[in-house]
């Protein structure tokens, strides 16, 4: 078109090469991801200098392991605050889930676990969905809804575990979710899954480049996309060697242990809801500003509903696998304490408290990171203080460096 | 009904029987609104004539009732009393989705866009596309590459730049866009450049007189009368409620419409030889 009064959107980075660029946007773009995994790298360093145990394959699997409650409420928690709303119950939910699961296969009941699970689940969405409904109807803040949530769940956990009464905690005796999170993959199941996660990424990554080129669109440049394909390969491969190798002192013990599957099976379902559906597009756009959400005739309450009852559901999981870490359920679960970290996880990964920006797989990193302090501090063996206070630091740092990042990309 | 006469097109009635046989000759037609808050009578007794193709103006001294009076053709709100006509049909608009299903987009000054998202994400929201229920990103930034440069909005340097990162001009651009993107046959604009400089102004002033020539109606509000008599084929002017006069622009000047905003009424008649059209 040649109207001569166009309007000039002028671009502020002409002289810059695509690959600093790319390397600006990665670090201080959406997520300001780079800094975080710097500093992760920082921390592997230097607990790997004061004790070497901390990088055996056997410590490693059990920070997998530790991970795997802060990643999963933290995801169930960037449900909540890609709404710029918060769910300080979700630690209970999950404690309510893992109670439910336990006393339900116990021998006393002996429900069927496929039956079990499936139940606990659902009382975690309708939890969520609690919250949210008393939010959206009644108009109410979420922090003090569910600030309420907080209390009201822990006197109903600690009334469920004492009605056992077997002394304020229920085992788990079932096989399945005992092994939830400490069974393991054989070696060759962990070297295909692994190897097939890898083979489907590098898949996507390379046809979305080819369905924007095929359109006549400018794509990535094609060797980000095969560093990104490289790294997601070398990162496999980093865990299954991880996992393969025999971690046991008395018998052999190999594979990946199934939390981890887990993980990614969540990961990936809230990723594909985010980016690929509707439902996803409209809960960054009422974080984002919810007027413009409405006036473009999204229907806000029914997506800020979805977004309590997945966070829920997601919490339900995080309980599933807490409660076979742990064995079993007790009344002393500490929901409130998991809550704050799930929300340390996601804003340390990069997921704003206010809204509209994040991603799952910032739960998964920040998770890992404060699962890396704990694990760390306590193989060197720094007291708890100095792990509260070390956990606090690299919060404040995150947001920190969030903010700033964030200024910085108005500004571009 | 107006002191001017002659500078109202196409009215021929006095009374109040029957229907106006004139209303089928415009896109849009407004006869006898009123809108009162309770007491407050905001709006009363407009009869106004949008046709397709051209920018009109509406204009007036702050409370007059402009924004009172757009908000009843988007569906904010019903009028108190009155008829809207749309292509000559008489049309009740309850809801803002009711509006954009006749083709009424209106371009508020807070410009409602998402700053989370990118430009594509924001021209599309509410409307996505979607292939086999997934969201369907290439049809959507093809599509609205296409109409960027088809309005000579032509150099965004990325259209999946976030809006957030945009200047205000860059951001009217891109609210009066995604207005053209649903297929508006209507577009209101409510002061859209009140809070620009003065390049960006040109800009928009440019991008609405493309409306036009797209055959889109325009119903334009602004308090600056250099932008208005630079932009607009026909004026209406508001006074304390009541549209004191309308008409193509050639009808006034400067000073008779500066007397109509703060008088609401003109001795002036610099164009009255001039045909109405
Ligand atoms: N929601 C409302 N409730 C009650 N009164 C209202 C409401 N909206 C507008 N009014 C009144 O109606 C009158 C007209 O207001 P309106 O906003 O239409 O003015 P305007 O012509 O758009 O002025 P401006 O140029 O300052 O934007 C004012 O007296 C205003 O106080
Ligand atoms: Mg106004």
């Amino acid at each position: 078109m040649s109207t001569p009064d166009q309007i000039e959107i002028p671009s502020h980075e002409d002289m810059s090469s695509q690959l600093t660029g790319e390397l600006k946007k990665l670090w201080r773009g959406e997520s300001g991801l780079i800094p975080i995994v710097i500093g992760l790298g920082a921390l592997v360093i230097y607990f790997q200098v004061r004790s070497p145990v901390f990088l055996s394959a056997g410590n490693l699997t059990n920070l997998f392991i530790q991970a795997t409650v802060f990643v999963l409420l933290g995801m169930a928690e960037i449900w909540l605050l890609l709404l710029g709303e918060i769910d300080l119950s979700l630690g209970y939910v999950a404690g309510i889930s893992a109670a439910i699961a336990t006393i339900l296969v116990d021998p006393k009941y002996h429900w069927s676990v496929f039956i079990a699970i499936p139940l606990a689940l659902l009382v975690a969405a309708a939890q969520g969905a609690l919250s949210g409904t008393m939010v959206i109807k009644l108009r109410l803040p979420s922090f003090i809804v569910t600030l309420a949530g907080l209390l009201g769940w822990q006197g109903v956990l600690i009334y469920i575990i004492d009605k056992q009464n077997s002394g304020g905690s229920v085992s788990i005796q079932e096989k399945v979710l005992r092994n939830l999170v400490s069974g393991d993959l054989t070696v060759f199941a962990t070297w295909v899954l692994v190897g097939v996660l890898v083979v489907l990424m590098a898949f996507f990554i390379l046809r979305s480049d080819r369905s924007r080129r095929a359109s006549g669109l400018e794509g990535r440049p094609f060797f980000i996309s095969v560093l990104k394909i490289v790294g997601l390969a070398i990162a496999g491969l980093l865990m299954v060697l991880i996992f393969n190798t025999n971690r046991g002192s008395f018998i052999v013990l190999r594979g990946m242990p199934y939390a981890l599957p887990i993980d990614f099976a969540v990961l990936a379902a809230g990723t594909f809801i985010l980016t690929k559906t509707r439902a996803g597009r409209y809960i960054y756009a009422i974080g984002g500003n919810v007027e413009a959400a409405r006036r473009a005739g999204v229907s806000v309450d029914r997506y800020r509903l979805l977004a309590f009852t997945l966070g829920g559901l997601t919490a339900g999981i995080a309980g599933l696998l807490y409660a076979s870490r742990l064995g079993g359920a007790s009344d002393a679960i500490d929901g409130g304490t998991l809550v704050l970290f799930a929300v340390a996880s996601a804003v340390i990964g990069g997921t704003s408290l206010f809204g509209g920006r994040g991603k799952m797989i910032h739960a998964a990193i920040g998770g890992i990171i404060i699962a890396t302090i704990y694990n760390g501090m306590s193989l060197i063996g720094m007291s708890v203080a100095t792990q509260f206070i070390a956990t606090a630091l690299v919060l404040l740092a995150a947001v920190t460096i969030d903010s700033v990042a964030r200024r910085g990309s108005t500004t571009s | 009904m107006s002191s001017t006469p002659g500078f109202s097109s196409g009215m021929s009635l006095d009374g109040n029987s029957g229907v106006d046989p004139t209303v089928s000759q415009f896109l849009l037609s407004l006869r006898g609104i009123a809108k009162n808050f309770g007491a407050v009578q905001a709006v009363q007794h407009v009869d106004l004539d949008v046709p397709a193709g051209q920018v009109t103006a509406l204009i007036g001294d702050n409370g007059a009732g402009k924004t009172v009076l757009i908000k009843t053709v988007a569906g904010i709100w019903g009028p108190s009393s009155g008829q809207i006509y749309w292509n000559g049909e008489e049309v009740h608009i309850h809801s803002p989705r009711e509006a954009e299903a006749l083709g009424i987009a209106t371009v508020y000054q807070d410009l409602a866009l998402c700053d989370n998202l990118d430009i594509v994400q924001n021209m599309y929201l509410g409307h996505e596309e979607t292939r086999f229920s997934m969201l369907d990103e290439i049809k959507m930034e093809l599509a609205t590459k296409k109409t960027l440069s088809e309005l000579s909005v032509s150099t965004v340097k990325s259209v999946r730049q976030l809006v957030g990162s945009l200047s205000g001009g860059q951001r009217q651009a891109i609210a009066v866009t995604r207005a053209v993107m649903r297929d508006s046959k209507l577009v209101i604009m409510d002061e859209p450049t009140a809070a620009l400089g003065v390049a960006q102004t040109a800009q928009v002033l440019a991008l609405i007189r493309r409306l036009a020539d797209r055959g889109i109606a325009v119903l334009y509000i602004s308090h600056n009368l250099n932008d208005v008599f630079s932009v607009a084929d026909r004026i209406a002017v508001m006074h304390l409620g009541t549209l004191v006069s309308h008409g193509p622009v050639a009808n006034y000047d400067t000073t008779s419409a500066v007397e109509l905003i703060t008088t609401g009424e003109t001795k002036r008649t610099p164009a009255a030889s001039a045909p109405a059209n």
